[in-house]
């Protein structure tokens, strides 16, 4: 039973801090669940925000999903998940009870203003800590800049680059395969 | 039965958002519209309430539509429809990711798809760090670019990224919260 509260105080407690969207869970997750509690790597992390780019849903909540199946099968999954969305569950029925004009408060929109400023520099640190694990070589460094730039310039889904990614590298593994042969 | 009602609207926004939480917008304006439990203004307001609070944007605006619709139990309804595609979506993918893990093809595509995520991730805190640092609206030309930097936010930025290398092991709610009153004191929105 152990584990089924660590997942639920995890997500809970990450559910309650990130103020955003994926992008802003990504350094929280580092610390928590990468260097907190050592239940996935950088590397895996990685692999489970480009799959949840990919597909249906929110990317915290795949991500979520991903992580609590990799600890306990389909409870843990169920677990994390709705661990992580409880918090909104009660701040956001505690304001559209009793604040509906919460984000009409001048000290709201101000405090959050300073929250976007630190959310950037968190989310900058978090991908200088990607980098390490998923750019290993000239090649994958090539490709970093491609996306990035690509992603920045063009109005193209995020799943094209993904695929694209995903047939290089099979590709290129055959021809390693070949090569030995 | 507006429960049933609400948890299979928001089953087929989780269903077919794809990409995140801003995502789910386009579809929440579309199901204002043909049932009328929220206006269009309704849907402004939730975005501008889910983005100051904590904890995912699209599960934010799903509690609050529903609560919106139908109370309590409509923000129950909302949130289990939308996070149940998710779930069944991701146990199929992690099951078979655990099942082909070691399969050379399996590694091979993601030696090149962790790149790309991680680029997908570098152009979105390009895109957020944009927004929040300059302000593209009061350019005055290139003699005076200096006008379109937001000196407030790049101070705030500086003391915040110092602070996350100086004290590794802070933790990121620390500097989080350091934001927040930074901004309620120094009224970075100007609100």
């Amino acid at each position: 039973m152990k584990i089924y509260w660590e997942l639920f105080v995890t997500f809970f407690r990450m559910g309650a801090i990130t103020f955003g969207g994926g992008y802003a869970m990504l350094p929280i997750l580092q610390r928590e669940v990468v260097e907190g509690r050592g239940w996935c790597t950088n590397e895996e992390l990685t692999d489970y925000y480009a799959i949840g780019q990919c597909t249906p849903g929110i990317i915290a909540v795949n991500t979520a999903t991903f992580i609590g199946f990799k600890q306990k099968g389909v409870p843990g999954a169920i677990a994390a998940t709705y661990s992580l969305v409880l918090p909104s569950f009660i701040i956001i029925g505690l304001i559209a009870a009793l604040l509906q004009n919460f984000a009409d408060y001048a000290v709201v929109q101000n405090a959050f203003a300073g929250i976007r400023v630190a959310v950037t520099v968190l989310i900058l640190n978090a991908v200088i800590k990607l980098l390490k694990s998923s750019v290993v070589d000239k090649l994958t460094a090539c490709i970093f800049v491609v996306a990035a730039v690509l992603s920045l310039v063009l109005d193209v889904s995020p799943v094209l680059f993904v695929l694209a990614a995903g047939v290089i590298g099979v590709a290129l593994q055959m021809r390693k395969g070949a090569a030995k042969k | 039965m507006i429960f049933l009602q609400l948890f299979w609207e928001f089953f087929k926004t989780g269903l077919f958002a794809v990409g995140g939480g801003l995502a789910t917008l386009p579809f929440l304006y579309e199901m204002g519209e043909r049932t009328g439990w929220f206006t269009a203004q309704q849907v402004a307001d939730m975005l501008a309430v889910s983005e100051s609070t904590p904890g995912p944007i699209g599960i934010n605006m799903a509690v609050y539509t529903g609560y919106t619709s139908a109370g309590v139990l409509g923000s129950v309804a909302a949130l289990v429809g939308i996070v149940t595609p998710s779930i069944i979506v991701i146990i199929l993918i992690a099951a078979a990711l655990r099942a082909f893990r070691d399969n050379k093809y399996v590694k091979g595509a993601f030696y090149g798809i962790r790149p790309v995520s991680t680029g997908l991730i570098a152009a979105a805190g390009i895109t957020v760090a944009l927004g929040v640092l300059f302000r593209l609206d009061a350019w005055e030309g290139v003699s005076k670019f200096w006008t379109v930097l937001d000196w407030k936010a790049w101070a705030l930025a500086a003391v915040i990224f110092a602070v996350s290398k100086v004290f590794k092991k802070l933790h990121p709610a620390f500097l989080i919260l350091i934001g927040a009153v930074a901004g309620a004191v120094f009224r970075f929105a100007g609100a």
